[in-house]
């Protein structure tokens, strides 16, 4: 193999499994080691660098930092990093004293948002500081799209909502409520913006046309489109529900509806899942809240028709699947082995969402795919038309919050650089700085233990007491004493192992002394058989192989496979001639306010902003 | 040295031996030796050894002396048994325990200065009563407790950290075990364990007394410029003749070996050590041959290692001296202790 690379700062990220799978890369490792010491504003900010909305995300974020976590892969459970983030957002002092401002004197660019979703509120946080002026379009009456409307407030209850966005708010959004946007060719029309990003959501919840779907309004009143229905609760206006209800399809949407349903006087709720268990779509976390609060999860049943009887719906039937699964645990081959009737009072389909798009003109510039769905560039987010950019969901369909922030992002940059006329695709590439954390003979300015304690769970309201109302929040949040030992749980692992071959005489301290054994100084050979030869089997090829230069005494290279260290810093501390260090690595990703171009704006309007 | 004690994680993969043990198992306590030491890795080759062989760690008795090399003993096989004797006086207190008790392995951790000065006696005669056990002199040209005296293996011309010469000859454990008629004589490295974890399993495998010269580096008073002991003169200056492989007794020999390079020698339990000659012209089962090689590459100023000498067909301790099959400590009280009347007739046949 060659020897590895790690001036790219791409390859030190990647060791930082949490950060480097978060869409929007937020400094995991950092906002933790904040929170062990109590730092929480400071844990809260450096979240809120990243992902904006950290008391949001704290509570219904996708995850995608957890079944990444190392720790995960060391012992079973990864750090509960959301549930941490949460503790920075309930514990942080009043920040808005150290929030960005807007400047007075604005710099003449007038940007519409169409959607007052994470996206758009992303794209208004990062532009605002620079002097923009944002108009932002809300067909509801309340401000924050999905997480709005299609979260039940019993995970994510309103005060945290109308705080977060709030801050984005005060810095002088031009908030238009109530107001869709019926043609964006009138809105370019209008000639009042110099930028549109469509920030609009997948708002469309798909259908299912099964016999007997329209049958009579009775039929079409009892069955629900799972999205359009949580709204429906979210602004008050569906405030109860049959005894017993069918849930179609098992994702996130589908475990909302179910809970809901509970809280609305539903008592026999069951979702019915199509595939067996492994293929859902859900997040395991939701499911196994849904499962507690008695959901019922029924598998391989696959909907055949609704069931009406004097016009009024009793049921539906359904095709009894069974799978032949390989080895690899992929579907090879299906066959219906029966039917099965379930009686019920309502059913909410929550089988997906699509974009939809009918206020977008079709001759106005903007290039669509076979499915109507906008041709985007996956990095500037710019569509056909120049001065159009889209984010979050409306982008490329249904997705999470967390990426609608990041497109927020990555917008934010392109419409900066597109009002100054600059090339939007010429960006600046993150970067990444390492600063060793050796403070004397045996101290190490980080926490390097290993603490073998379990991941905590989240405490949870009584079964009983959570039904009361729509709205009490399920979950407690950590108390101080989880909060104290879910931290020591977080490897470090952007306290990065740095090893200087020119240093190294090849004593073998380092490789005896490694808990996890990944360390080994062998013959280079190519990649498939160097894995192979290393001390413990590196069976993770997702993960890199560090191979250093070839060393002074032997010309044999020092292996170390990323895969389970731990980031004790034995290596180092072992060390006798420093060959290895203890370097923090901060990964720094340039957002719209490092690409300002100076002679873009006034110096007075710089240092307010 | 090291503060921060190996946390007890480990990979979740790492083989197991078939007691259902991973190397993890066979630990010991926190080493307090400089970091880099030698000595370290021959603790991790033993590790790996006694692992590999699937001993269980009660089986295993680890003795010492005095000095950097025999701290080790408390660093790997927690679950052993373990004496830390006087100064060079670990052959004595190994000769009483294996009179006892000749189902446990015996592993000695030596240094040149507890082996070749204090304790040359005791060595010379442990290798004369050919006790059945491994004794490993990690050995680095220094008297590394005391920081950094030349000790009695330092070569002439070897200079200290300090820049004096060291003038006198050195004992090498290599040849005093050759001429002194050890059946096992060995020399490695710390820092090539695919040589030295094999050594010491045929070692702890060989019927009678077997000797491991390891040169350990001592990296904070011998590994400078001017060091004949330094982890570069030696990997400079690193023949190794012999190399073996050991295969445990059930297990087939899989290794290609090209025609007439390897040996197989048959130990007593059924394993087997396959020699594999490096230099043709050399026969690790001719003693005076052996001998002369070693002499002649000592004097170019030579490493000569793997497995020097090896001879399975001598008596070892208990063939000569009749010891009990059983050990003491399960010897019903009667016959350990067969009373006043037993010893009356003991001394009637001397009156």
């Amino acid at each position: 193999m060659e020897p590895t690379d790690t001036k790219n700062p791409n390859y030190y990220h990647r060791v930082v499994d949490c950060q480097w799978a978060c869409p929007a890369h937020t400094d995991v490792p950092e906002y933790i080691r904040l929170i062990a010491l109590g730092e929480f504003t400071e844990a809260y900010l450096v979240n809120r660098e990243s992902n904006v909305f950290p008391g949001i995300l704290g509570r219904v974020c996708d995850r995608p930092c957890e079944p990444a976590c190392r720790r995960g892969r060391v012992e079973a459970e990864p750090v509960a990093i959301c549930r941490l983030k949460r503790v920075a957002a309930d514990h942080r002092e009043d920040i808005r004293a150290r929030l960005p401002r807007a400047p007075k004197k604005k710099n003449g660019k007038r940007i519409a948002c169409i959607g007052a979703g994470p996206a758009s509120l992303t794209v208004a946080n990062d532009l605002l500081p620079l002097g923009y002026e944002i108009t932002m379009f809300e067909k509801w009456h309340a401000p924050g799209g999905l997480m709005r409307t299609n979260i039940p407030s019993f995970r994510l209850p309103a005060r945290v909502l109308d705080e977060e966005i709030g801050y984005i708010l005060d810095m002088g959004v031009d908030l238009r409520l109530g107001t869709e946007v019926k043609s964006l060719k009138q809105l370019l029309a209008s000639g009042e913006f110099d930028a549109v990003f469509v920030g609009s959501g997948a708002p469309k919840g798909k259908d299912l046309d099964l016999p007997g779907r329209r049958a009579s309004l009775h039929v079409m009143e009892h069955i629900h489109i799972g999205i359009e229905w949580l709204e429906s609760v979210a602004f008050g206006h569906t405030r109860a529900i049959g005894k017993r209800v069918l849930i179609i399809g098992v994702g996130n949407t589908a475990m909302d509806c179910c809970r809901t349903s509970l809280r609305l006087g539903a008592t026999d709720v069951k979702v019915m899942a199509r595939k067996p268990r492994g293929f859902f779509k859900a997040s395991d976390w939701e499911l196994k809240d849904a499962e507690e609060e008695s959901v019922e999860i029924v598998v391989n049943h696959s909907p055949k028709a609704f069931v009406v009887e004097n016009e009024r719906l009793v049921g539906m039937t359904f095709d009894k699947m069974e799978y032949d699964i390989d080895a690899q645990g992929r579907i090879v081959g299906e066959r219906v082995v029966g039917e099965a009737f379930l009686p019920c009072d309502d059913v909410i389909l929550a089988i997906g969402q699509e974009n939809a798009f009918p206020w977008i003109e079709d001759d106005i510039g903007i290039e669509f795919d076979r499915w109507h769905v906008p041709k985007i560039d996956k990095v500037t987010l710019q569509s056909t038309l120049p001065n159009v950019f889209f984010g979050g969901d409306a982008a490329f369909g249904p997705k999470n919050i967390i990426w609608a922030v990041e497109h927020g992002h990555q917008a934010a940059i392109s419409i900066h650089k597109y009002c100054q006329g600059l090339p939007v695709s010429e960006r600046l590439p993150p970067t990444l700085k390492l600063s060793s954390r050796k403070m004397g003979l045996h101290e190490w300015a980080y926490k390097n233990e290993y603490n073998p304690i379990e991941r905590r769970l989240m405490p949870h309201v009584d079964l009983k007491e959570r039904f009361k109302k729509v709205d009490i929040e399920v979950e407690l949040g950590f108390t101080p004493e989880q909060t104290a030992a879910e931290v020591q749980r977080c490897l470090n692992c952007d306290i990065q192992t740095v090893f200087d071959a020119n240093l190294c005489i090849e004593c073998d301290a380092c490789v005896d002394i490694c808990p996890v054994d990944c360390l080994t100084i062998t013959a280079n050979g190519p990649e498939d058989e160097l894995r192979t030869r290393l001390k413990a089997p590196a069976m993770n090829a997702a993960q890199p192989l560090f191979v250093s230069v070839p060393l002074k005494q032997t010309g044999r290279v020092m292996v170390k496979d990323e895969n389970l260290c731990v980031h004790c810093g034995l290596c180092a501390e072992r060390c006798p001639t420093a060959a290895w260090d203890m370097q923090k690595s901060k990964i720094k990703i340039p957002y719209a306010i490092d690409e300002t171009h100076p002679s873009c704006f006034s110096p007075q309007t710089r240092k307010s902003a | 040295m090291s503060f921060i004690p190996k946390p007890k994680v480990a990979h979740p993969s790492l083989p197991k031996n078939e007691l259902g043990l991973t190397r993890r198992d066979y630990e010991g306590v926190m080493s307090t030796l400089c970091a880099g030491c030698g000595h370290d890795s021959v603790t991790a080759a033993i590790i790996e050894a006694v692992w590999g062989l699937s001993i269980r760690p009660e089986q295993v008795v680890k003795l010492s002396g005095i000095g950097c090399s025999s701290k080790t003993t408390a660093y790997f096989v927690s679950g052993g048994h373990g004496f830390n004797s006087v100064h060079g006086r670990m052959p004595s207190i190994a000769t009483g325990a294996i009179a006892a008790n000749k189902d446990l392995y015996y592993i000695g951790v030596s240094g040149d200065g507890d082996t070749l000065s204090i304790g040359f006696g005791q060595f010379a005669h442990a290798i004369r009563r050919n006790i059945n056990m491994l004794y490993i002199i990690e050995n680095n040209g220094v008297y590394g407790l005391t920081k950094g005296q030349f000790s009695a293996s330092a070569d002439i011309g070897s200079k200290t950290k300090r820049g004096e010469e060291n003038l006198q000859p050195p004992i090498d454990p290599v040849v005093a075990g050759l001429t002194l008629g050890a059946g096992f004589v060995a020399r490695s490295f710390s820092g090539d364990k695919q040589q030295l974890v094999p050594l010491i399993q045929a070692g702890l495998k060989y019927k009678g007394f077997a000797l491991i010269d390891v040169l350990s580096p001592c990296v904070t008073f011998n590994d400078h410029e001017g060091s004949t002991k330094s982890y570069r003169f030696v990997r400079e200056h690193y023949d190794e003749v012999v190399h073996a492989d050991f295969v445990p007794p059930a297990q087939e020999i899989t290794i290609q070996y090209s025609p007439g390079e390897a040996i197989p020698v048959t130990m007593h339990d059924g394993s087997r050590i396959v020699l594999r000659k490096l230099d043709e012209r050399y026969d690790p089962t001719r003693r005076g041959k052996a001998y002369n090689y070693l002499r002649d590459r000592l004097a170019k100023g030579e490493y000569v290692t793997g497995l020097i000498y090896i001879d399975e067909k001598g008596r070892d301790f208990h063939e000569v001296n009749g010891t009990t099959d059983t050990p003491i400590n399960q010897l019903p009280y009667e016959v350990l202790t067969p009373g006043a009347a037993a010893l009356e007739q003991i001394m009637s046949r001397y009156r």
